[in-house]
């Protein structure tokens, strides 16, 4: 995916979001950021929140480092993009202490941690060191879009199965324009303990992993009996 | 964005020879650094006071769930002392004042539960009666040791009202250790932690009583002036 950078060929935007949102997802695909990922997920919104942090700091991050790339020489180019990560990073702890607090305490040093999250590094070395700026920009979002997605789906089934509800607290953690989000699906349920702790986590995953395969699989036999329908006539 | 592509592969053919000096190498990575010093540092002016504010109205949530707003007419921040107990870190000790006199102490005291340290916050009124207790944080296992919260049983409501001698002091534990209080089924460590961490606050609280319930009229100029 990262040969599409000879000179002056065209930005495939349909190809990188294809790419950020599910063929080459973060989690799904490239497997990356499980720490996170498995950690916060206990609820929708905690995934929700922890995804849209780290969707800002993807888009920063291959915003500035594409700026950089031109004058960044092979030999530095880690410590330099580690540092404007690291910045990035403590920008948004900073800033969400201040004024999202209850969300930044649920979070916590899951935040800090946005740091060491493979999937932005990655996305650094991996297009935006060698891509133009609008490009590089599209394809955080894109990336970032696909991991909050993933933390979003697997946040709701956690919960759904663990206790019963959707959302819960997003109006508190996320801001009161999100109440209508918050649903309680099961009323009198008396939880499901499994789902909510670690091991919940990574059968929820495992089994979003196989749903993934099942899907690419089916899609490409669909493909390729659309071809064979195609040829045998002809 | 042609010259971008050209220029960026790390081995390219076309690399100026001043880019390998490695003056141009270390020069670059701190004039990085500098810019992302410069903006921290912007960014930390920016939300010190912010993030100073929130964390206040977390301590003043967390003092009204034990001291009632009736019982005193004081800032219970603005009128806290620091003890020093003879063993452990001093303990900050919030208090309520009504008429100049002392109504309420709160202080948060920390006991050792299944997946690490509780934090409890506990209101005692002046005679070492219990006004109520709260768990702040804790790490134990939802659905089993999480009923310590409020919001998910009543069991720490049956602390309000008790005090030192009620029950007796040898009865401060769960029923399994021969005390008075309920231990969970399938959580015996967990409410163990706080019972015993409240005891060790009424303890603490006995020990100082004299100093804590001063007349805090020559106490509150110097305690009001120091934050």
């Amino acid at each position: 995916m990262s040969n599409q950078t000879s000179a002056g060929a065209p930005i495939q935007w349909g190809r990188i979001a294809g790419d950020g949102l599910w063929g080459n997802n973060v989690i799904l695909a490239q497997g990356l950021a499980l720490c996170p990922t498995l950690a916060v997920t206990g609820t929708a919104t905690n995934g929700l929140g922890m995804g849209l942090a780290t969707t800002a700091v993807l888009v920063a991050s291959n915003l500035l480092i594409a700026l950089l790339a031109p004058a960044v020489t092979a030999e530095v180019r880690i410590p330099v993009y580690i540092v404007v990560i690291a910045t990035l990073v403590t920008l948004v702890d900073l800033g969400l202490n201040a004024f999202a607090h209850e969300l930044y305490k649920v979070l916590g040093l899951f935040i800090a941690l946005i740091v060491v999250n493979c999937a932005i590094l990655g996305r650094a070395e991996a297009f935006a060191s060698k891509n133009p700026v609008g490009a590089s920009v599209f394809d955080g979002l894109m990336a970032g879009l696909g991991f909050t997605a993933v933390l979003v789906v697997l946040g709701g089934v956690r919960e759904v199965i663990g206790s019963g509800t959707l959302f819960a607290g997003a109006s508190q953690l996320l801001g009161p324009a999100l109440a209508p989000l918050e649903l309680h699906l099961i009323p009198d349920y008396r939880g499901f303990l499994l789902a909510i702790l670690p091991p919940g986590g990574f059968l929820a995953l495992g089994f979003l992993l196989a749903a993934k395969r099942v899907v690419e699989r089916r899609s490409r036999r669909r493909a390729l009996a659309l071809e064979r329908a195609k040829a045998t006539p002809a | 964005m042609s010259t971008t592509s050209a220029s960026t592969g790390a081995a390219g053919p076309v690399e100026p020879a001043y880019r390998r000096h490695i003056g141009y190498q270390s020069g670059l990575l701190g004039l990085v650094t500098l810019v992302a010093a410069a903006l921290l540092v912007v960014a930390d002016r920016l939300t010190r006071e912010p993030i100073a504010l929130r964390q206040a109205e977390d301590l003043k949530a967390s003092l009204a769930q034990v001291v009632p707003e009736s019982l005193h007419d004081n800032d219970l921040v603005a009128d806290a002392l620091t003890i020093e107990p003879a063993q452990g870190a001093p303990v900050r000790v919030y208090r309520g004042l009504r008429d100049g006199a002392v109504t309420a102490v709160a202080f948060q005291v920390t006991g050792q539960g299944y997946g690490g340290a509780i934090q409890v916050i506990l209101g005692l009124d002046p005679q070492g009666r219990m006004l109520g207790a709260r768990v702040l944080s804790h790490k134990e296992t939802p659905g089993l040791g999480d009923k310590i919260e409020v919001a998910k049983d009543g069991w720490i409501l049956a602390f309000d009202g008790r005090s030192l001698g009620d029950p007796p002091e040898d009865r401060w534990a769960v029923k399994k250790d021969g005390g008075d209080f309920d231990q969970f089924s399938g959580a015996t460590i967990t409410p163990r932690g706080v019972v015993r961490a409240i005891k060790g606050g009424l303890l603490l609280f006995a020990a100082h009583r004299d100093t804590l319930l001063a007349p805090p009229t020559d106490v509150n100029d110097e305690g009001r002036s120091t934050p």
